[in-house]
């Protein structure tokens, strides 16, 4: 994949508006909801509760891009303007290429965070 | 109200993401505002009836209450409609951003929101709360509050409608003499007080005061809002009146200084209420016949030596709840035909 996980652009910009410490917390913060937003997604695919799988894919879209992860903005929107009819057609594969690039933007923002 | 606009304000920050809480409120705290938050539109809109805030920052995509319906309730909430809404949202597609917009919203910022842009929209949109809040705040010193809150409601725009009421004009007698005879700083404390004492009772029977002039008031029940009595609260107003003036009088002996004496002219029927001047100098009044009579009669007390005047309409509306003395046909001036004026028994309830 040629682009990086996380945009260093948008977060060091988010580090100098909001400040270095804030930012830890900030990450810390989005890395304790994160799993269970994801959760949120399986489950709302499996109830095909439309409304609460939109809003869950919404708010990722919305952390992932504060942070500068491209991808992950791209793979929630997705899931947002797409609806839960594309996710059953692959019978939930969407939600899992999405959880595996949490998985990359976590270990990401770990390492920025420790830096 | 606040001083200026770059001062701090009091913001309420509404979103259900906590990420974005936090780095919202962060924002606005760097800029040196005071920010409270809440986690859908629900617990917002119970913080807003509870607090006073000057802006509120809301996320559209919320569980329980989203944010369209936050601003669909405040539209219709008096205490909340004017409060700023700056909506900040990562909704998809313009026709939502236009929904927003239609709904009341100040302003639209995408998320994740930028700092510089959230300053300069946040200023503005605070400078013209600023405002908007002196001008009620100059409405309400100015205007009574049915005047205020029908221009609230209803909108400005010049021209009158027709109503039915009852038009009360009075006047404090020898009030030139008076006057002159002491000193003018004692004159403005002496209005003042009179004034005090006349509005109130004036509002606690639903008229409203639409002219000031020197010693002169000019009073109408049954506009802009309509009255199911408007000639029983105009003499209601009347006698408490004059009952205010004995007790005020009686401390004015007390201090040693002249009584005052005051003369009221009451006449019902049809009028025209509403805005006259220009669109940037207006005043809400009553024009019409009946606003003639009921001056005239004014001017009347002091050749009949009454206090209370009213006219046939105001005394067939009342019937036999008012105690009158009929002073017979008066020739009164603009009028063809002699009027019939009833003079009000003082000291009576209605």
């Amino acid at each position: 994949m040629s682009e990086p996980t996380i945009d260093r652009a948008i977060y060091d910009e988010l580090k100098e508006a909001a400040g270095a410490e804030f930012v830890i917390e900030l990450v810390d913060t989005f890395l304790t909801e994160a799993p269970s937003m994801l959760d949120e997604l399986r489950h709302s695919f499996a109830a095909h509760d439309a409304d609460v799988f939109r809003r869950t894919a919404h708010s990722l879209k919305s952390n992932a891009n504060t942070f500068g992860a491209h991808a992950l903005g791209a793979l929630a929107k997705e899931l947002e303007l797409g609806g839960l009819a594309p996710v059953v057609a692959t019978d939930g594969q969407s939600i899992e290429a999405l959880a595996q690039e949490y998985a990359r933007v976590a270990a990401a923002l770990k390492e920025l965070r420790n830096a | 109200m606040r001083e200026h606009a770059t001062g701090p304000a009091r913001l309420l920050v509404v979103d259900d993401n906590k990420v974005n809480r936090l780095l919202l409120t962060r924002s606005l705290e760097l800029q040196g505002h005071r920010v409270a938050t809440a986690e859908n539109g629900r617990v917002a809109l119970e913080m807003l009836r509870r607090e006073s805030f000057d802006l509120l920052l809301l996320d559209m995509e919320m569980p329980e209450m989203d944010g369209f319906q936050v601003l669909e309730q405040m539209a219709g909430d008096l205490q909340l409609r004017d409060l700023p809404v700056i909506v900040t949202s990562s909704l998809e597609g313009i026709a939502n951003v236009v929904r927003c917009i239609e709904l009341g919203a100040e302003d639209y910022l995408p998320k994740p929101v930028n700092p510089v842009l959230l300053k300069a929209r946040l200023g503005a949109s605070l400078e013209k709360k600023r405002l908007r809040d002196q001008q009620k705040e100059w409405m309400r010193r100015f205007a009574t509050r049915e005047v205020a809150q029908d221009l609230q409601v209803s909108g400005f725009a010049l021209g009158g409608k027709r109503v039915h009421g009852a038009v009360m004009f009075t006047d404090i007698r020898g009030f030139t003499t008076l006057a002159e005879t002491q000193p003018p700083e004692e004159t403005i404390e002496l209005l003042n007080t009179y004034y005090t004492l006349m509005f109130d009772s004036i509002a606690s029977y639903g008229g409203v005061v639409t002219m000031m002039a020197g010693d002169g008031l000019m009073a109408v029940f049954g506009a802009p809002l309509p009255l199911r009595d408007p000639c029983a609260g105009a003499v209601r107003t009347a006698l408490e009146m004059i009952e205010t003036i004995e007790l005020f009088n009686l401390e004015r002996v007390a201090a040693d200084k002249p009584q005052i004496r005051i003369g009221i002219g009451i006449a019902s029927g049809e009028m025209v209420a509403g805005y006259t001047g220009t669109n940037e100098r207006a005043t809400y009044t009553c024009i019409g016949d009946t606003v003639n009579l009921a001056s005239r009669l004014e001017a009347h007390t002091k050749a009949a030596a009454r206090t209370i005047l009213i006219d046939g309409a105001t005394r067939a509306a009342l019937g036999d709840r008012v105690q009158v003395e009929q002073l017979g046909p008066v020739p009164i001036r603009g009028k063809m035909e002699p009027v019939e004026v009833f003079s009000v028994n003082l000291g009576q309830k209605l």
